[in-house]
């Protein structure tokens, strides 16, 4: 007979240390997926035993019961009790607790030792416990709880050697014919042993200062609090902004070099255009977000594992409970102001659904850096570079303004979609504080690639697709003259339908044909328009300049003003569209905020053209 | 006295909590958590500036975020510290 590969699971409290765990026993060899139905996260691994055999090891995502109270939650109950479509029932579990936080995490724990599987015990984080001056007993909390129970230290590899061990020795132990029927105990008894046996654990106690106390003095004082998160996401942006700039001229160049190069050693042929136009372009188009997803995350991560992210929580929970949100989703909503990739992204460790879906429909509305060549070309060519007060330009009032739009449609769609499609009444606020740790090189590391791999196969496959259709559209059928054949594509054919449909809100034809291809991404209407009108220059600043003359001849005020409003709305990215499709696993969610954003679009353009006209910008 | 009127850093225990007045999934939360009837707690901190919300509960090793409104639903006494 041959035996298939052990499965083991990781299971704890949020907060237990169990992804370092997981990191550690695993090592990099992790894959991550979504479990069937669901938008929690699969994360397993290859761990090893002594023997050098392979087991399978589940990091099941953190609960306090398996009474759920969240869809993590659920999952955690139904992988562990082997309901899971799937997924094989562990055939060992692994408890992750917290050695300074016993109290509470025994609680979970005896509920699972209840259920007779085979069960082994990582008493982890015991130099953390120690730096809090306290020393627990792992003998007396293992004949207390009649399980085995090993120290760990995932970050410095203490106790791995004994744990993998014990998970090998329990494997080999038959299981009993008829499982050890343990006590059935209510929770509040479970919580007064919890109690019991941590008190009977603990060897001795000091009352050190804890230094997390100490931090939170500082880091959730009502005065300075706010102003040391402002200067953290000041940093944080300001690199987001500046250190991504030129990596993503890197890569830009990169692709660009490659497109031509591969067009001089190819002969003319649609397949060369293809190749070129069509693959090249367009996956380098996304493949372009890779620095600024790397940076913003490095930072996440970072904020996530000192424990700082919960008390920026903390902080904004009372800005964010006014649009019926909560502090959780400000990081994400903060981040899409630099790209609404990694800000959707980011919205995994909301664990309300309402709360995330909310979030997530919400993100593309915040300004992200791919508005910006759009506005500036725009505003250079439509608004006098005047001074309104010392200082404060015209322009930079427009822009400013886009950028308040922005933020005024965000909230407004949170009030409304949180009463409407996104009901629900939990959107509370209940968050366990975390001790403060410094992040490991290793847990950072393996966190970045993972976000990375993430973006670059998931978002990659369909963005690939969405661009060959793209392209497809751009050039069949096939026009006689090369000038031609915008207008005679299918795309000519469809801009000619758009354009009857946006005429009401100021936009002409030339705009159509412009907003089919910005689909792809926004900034792509500029090249886009530049070569309607026909502007033959790759200097990016002259083209700006000779684009903005073209504009001005083309288009009234009141036209450049609707479009500007509509790119405050329009979900014009195809990038956002398949992370959302990922992060909510299916059509529906990116389908709706297709359209809602469409029609809040089409909306904001047409009242800002008539309102134009009627002031007689017309 | 209910939890969200009780002094900074004030030891006290929950005599009792209205969990009806709370959504079944966030009570369910604060027990899981072990803010329940018979807890010692102590309000560590409390609001951003002005605000009186969200406040932040010490509960034995752990500190935990919650907000006003599911403080209210709890019912605390003081305790008093014996000079250890």
């Amino acid at each position: 007979m041959t035996r298939q590969t052990m499965v083991a699971a990781l299971v704890g409290n949020p907060n237990a240390g169990k992804s370092a765990l997981f990191n550690a026993l695993t090592g990099a060899r992790q894959k991550i997926a979504n479990y069937p139905g669901v938008t929690v996260e699969r994360k397993s691994g290859r761990m090893l035993l002594p023997s050098g055999e392979p087991v399978e090891l589940v990091d099941l995502p953190g609960s306090y019961s398996l009474n759920p109270s969240s869809p993590d939650e659920e999952v955690t109950r139904d992988v562990i009790l082997g309901r899971m479509a799937g997924q094989t029932q562990p055939d060992v579990l692994v408890i992750v607790l917290d050695a300074s936080n016993l109290e509470q995490h025994l609680v979970f724990a005896q509920e699972i030792i209840e259920l007779g599987r085979p069960v082994v015990i990582a008493l982890n984080m015991v130099d953390l416990a120690e730096r809090d001056g306290l020393v627990i007993d792992p003998t007396a909390l293992a004949s207390a709880l009649g399980v085995p129970v090993f120290p760990t230290v995932a970050v410095r590899r203490r106790g791995l050697a004994e744990l993998t061990a014990a998970v090998a020795a329990l494997r080999d132990r038959p299981l009993d014919a008829e499982p050890v029927h343990r006590p059935h105990v209510t929770a509040p008894e479970r919580r007064m042993l919890a109690r019991q046996i941590a008190r009977a654990a603990i060897l001795s106690e000091t009352a050190q200062h804890r230094i997390h106390a100490q931090l939170d003095r500082v880091l959730l004082h009502p005065w300075l609090g706010p102003p040391v998160l402002l200067v953290l996401l000041f940093v944080v942006f300001q690199a987001v902004f500046s250190w991504a700039e030129p990596l993503k001229n890197v890569l830009d160049a990169g692709f660009t070099a490659l497109g031509d190069g591969t067009r001089s050693a190819l002969p003319a042929s649609l397949l060369r255009d293809f190749l070129t136009d069509g693959v090249i372009a367009g996956v380098g188009s996304v493949v372009v977000f890779l620095p600024q997803i790397l940076i913003l995350f490095f930072f996440i991560l970072t904020m996530e594992a000192t424990g700082y992210m919960a008390r920026a929580a903390f902080l904004m929970d009372r800005a964010m409970a006014g649009v019926g949100l909560s502090g959780r989703s400000f990081i994400p909503l903060l981040s899409s102001f630099a790209c609404a990739v990694p800000g959707i992204m980011a919205t995994r460790s909301i664990t309300d659904p309402k709360d995330r879906l909310t979030t997530i429909l919400i993100a593309p509305l915040m300004t992200c850096s791919a508005r910006l060549p759009v506005y500036t070309v725009i505003i250079a060519a439509f608004v006098p570079n005047r001074q309104v007060l010392p200082g404060v330009g015209q322009q930079g009032l427009v822009l400013l303004g886009l950028y308040v739009l922005g933020v005024l449609g965000a909230m407004g769609a949170a009030l409304l979609l949180r009463r409407t499609v996104t009901k629900g009444a939990a959107s509370g606020f209940i968050m366990e504080m975390p001790k403060y740790q410094l992040p490991t090189v290793k847990d950072l590391a393996l966190g970045l690639w993972q976000r990375a791999y993430v973006f670059l196969r998931r978002a990659g496959t369909m963005i690939f697709g969405v661009t060959v259709v793209l392209w497809l559209l751009l050039n069949f059928p096939r026009a006689e003259n090369p000038q031609d054949q915008v207008n005679t594509s299918v795309a000519g054919h469809i801009a000619n339908g758009l354009a009857v449909v946006i005429e009401p809100i100021g936009f002409n034809r030339d705009i159509a044909l412009a907003l089919i291809p910005a689909m792809a991404a926004r900034e792509v209407a500029v090249s886009a328009l530049a070569t309607t009108y026909a502007v033959g220059t790759s200097d990016d600043a002259a083209q700006g300049r000779a684009l903005g003359d073209q504009l001005k001849s083309h288009w009234s005020l009141a036209t450049a003003l609707a479009f500007l409003a509509w790119f405050v709305f329009a979900p014009q990215c195809m990038s956002t569209i398949a992370v959302t499709r990922r992060e909510t696993n299916g059509w529906t969610w990116p389908a709706f905020m297709l359209a809602y954003l469409f029609g809040l679009a089409y909306a904001a353009a047409g009242i800002t053209y008539w309102i134009a006209v009627t002031c007689g910008l017309g | 006295m209910t939890l969200d009127e009780l002094p900074l850093g004030t030891p006290a225990r929950i005599v009792s909590a209205n969990w009806d007045a709370l959504v079944p999934e966030e009570a369910q939360r604060l027990k899981a958590l072990g803010i329940e009837e018979g807890a010692e707690v102590r309000l560590a901190y409390r609001g951003v500036f002005l605000a009186r919300d969200p406040i932040a509960v010490e509960i034995g090793r752990m500190t935990v975020a919650l907000r006003r409104v599911h403080a209210r639903a709890m019912q605390v006494e003081l305790l008093t510290v014996l000079a250890a």
